[in-house]
């Protein structure tokens, strides 16, 4: 079977198309680097994010820390990471990739700060 | 008056990369002037990944990339930064008035690059008819709201328009648990990248409508529906193509335009069309030792290319600096 997919990798949004066998990919075309097999084959045998998003300061001098997981997360579980991580009150001054939550929905995923927050209010 | 060799404004990815290439082609006086409190621009709102693949060959999202510039700005002191600092008046002799909290104060430039960027396009832009309730925001207005200030402005809403910024706020306020019910672009395909069709539509299954048009919005104090309608290859209404979304919040995602007002008030032409400055080459201007770069230069598409760009602005301000030293 032949699927299409677009390749979002960079911005120039190769058009792929991937040969698919019982659910597994047997050929990759239309990429223009190697980051293209790599996605289409993770898109269709297992189709990951990175997941980013803010978190709620408290007595910080911003109000929301932005944050994303340190590598990709299964897709189907984007809507439950966002619960566990709203669950976060960042308290103290982090730096750009302080780990913020050890281990997201128990997938060994780190959640990471991707801004400094030096200074309290 | 103090006099200062260059002088840049605005603290975005432009501003930031033009005063570290000014700085690394031999100035060793730059004033660097932010209107907030952090450098960095829009990228501290654009919390998304996808930036920094061009520049530094790593993905990065927005904080993170303008904090690669910020920092070597700090471990630069030959850069001082003045933060929180407005610029309200600028002359052809390139001398500036701007405000700090409790200041107003006038300095002049040897040399100045302008690093203002862009702002959204609006609703009146685009001629959506209707009432004015509450509940219509800015793409990018929606994007400081819930990034910046933690809070979500709705929770069934529909995006006008198709660029990046429209579609990335569609993910967004899905996954801070809003419903978003269609996004609706006038022409026939996506304003922005591939990708973000894919990965802020496709992937929660939100509808998109290409060839349509958000012809009226309704609601008395907050938004409570849309008209929408199909368009010709014209542009033209199809009648009889129309239907109805109920919706408390509309997003306006059509476009950005350069910010230019200074240099207009400088005596600078800009085009009416584009508000871009009119210039023969990139980055410079009709007013010696005045450059202009990033996204109040040309809008963009991606940071790294602003950064790229606004380089050679720093190099070029170096070079007029030298020259007429």
């Amino acid at each position: 079977m032949i699927k299409k997919l677009i390749c979002i990798e960079c911005p120039k949004g190769c058009v792929l198309s991937v040969e698919t066998e019982e659910g597994k990919v047997i050929a990759v075309s239309g990429n223009e680097c190697p980051k293209g097999a790599r996605y289409a084959t993770s898109e269709i045998e297992n189709p990951l994010r990175v997941l980013t998003t803010t978190v709620l300061a408290r007595g910080l001098c911003v109000k929301m820390v932005p944050v994303k997981t340190d590598r990709p997360i299964p897709k189907d579980s984007l809507s439950e990471a966002m619960t566990a991580i709203k669950r976060i009150r960042l308290q103290k001054s982090v730096r750009v990739g302080e780990v913020v939550l050890e281990d997201l929905l128990g997938l060994g995923i780190r959640v990471i700060a991707t801004r400094d927050v030096l200074s309290e209010e | 008056m103090v006099e200062r060799d260059l002088v840049i404004v605005g603290g975005g990815p432009a501003g930031m990369a033009a005063a570290l290439a000014a700085h690394e082609a031999g100035i060793t006086d730059i004033l660097l002037f932010e209107r907030d409190q952090h450098l960095g621009g829009i990228l501290n709102q654009c919390v998304h990944t996808g930036f920094g693949l061009g520049y530094f060959h790593e993905v990065l999202t927005g904080p993170e990339y303008a904090d690669r510039f910020a920092k070597k700005i700090r471990e630069t002191p030959e850069i001082e930064v003045s933060l929180k600092s407005f610029v309200v008046h600028l002359t052809r002799d390139k001398e500036l008035t701007f405000l700090k909290p409790g200041l107003l104060e006038r300095v002049k430039a040897r040399a100045l690059i302008m690093a203002t960027g862009c702002r959204e396009r609006t609703r009146e832009m685009v001629h959506i008819a209707g009432t004015r309730p509450a509940g219509i925001f800015s793409a990018g207005l929606a994007q400081k709201l819930i990034n910046i200030e933690g809070l979500l402005p709705g929770r069934r809403v529909v995006i006008v328009g198709s660029g990046d910024i429209g579609l990335i706020m569609a993910r967004r306020f899905f996954l801070e648990g809003a419903e978003v019910k269609a996004v609706i672009e006038i022409r026939k395909e996506s304003r922005g990248l591939l990708r973000n069709i894919v990965q802020c539509l496709d992937d929660f299954n939100t509808p998109f409508y290409t060839s349509h048009k958000v012809a009226k919005i309704y609601g008395r104090d907050r938004v409570e529906k849309v008209k929408v309608v199909k368009v010709d290859d014209r542009l033209n209404e199809i009648p009889g193509e129309a239907f109805e979304i109920e919706c408390d919040t509309v997003l306006i995602s059509v476009g950005l335009i350069p910010e230019n007002e200074l240099i207009e008030m400088a005596g600078l032409a800009i085009d009416k069309k584009t508000n871009r400055p009119v210039s023969a080459e990139l980055n410079k201007t009709a007013i010696d030792g005045l450059f202009v770069c990033g996204n109040a230069f040309q809008v963009y598409d991606i940071a790294d290319s602003v950064s790229r760009d606004s380089e050679i602005a720093g190099r070029l301000a170096a070079e007029y600096l030298r020259g007429v030293s």
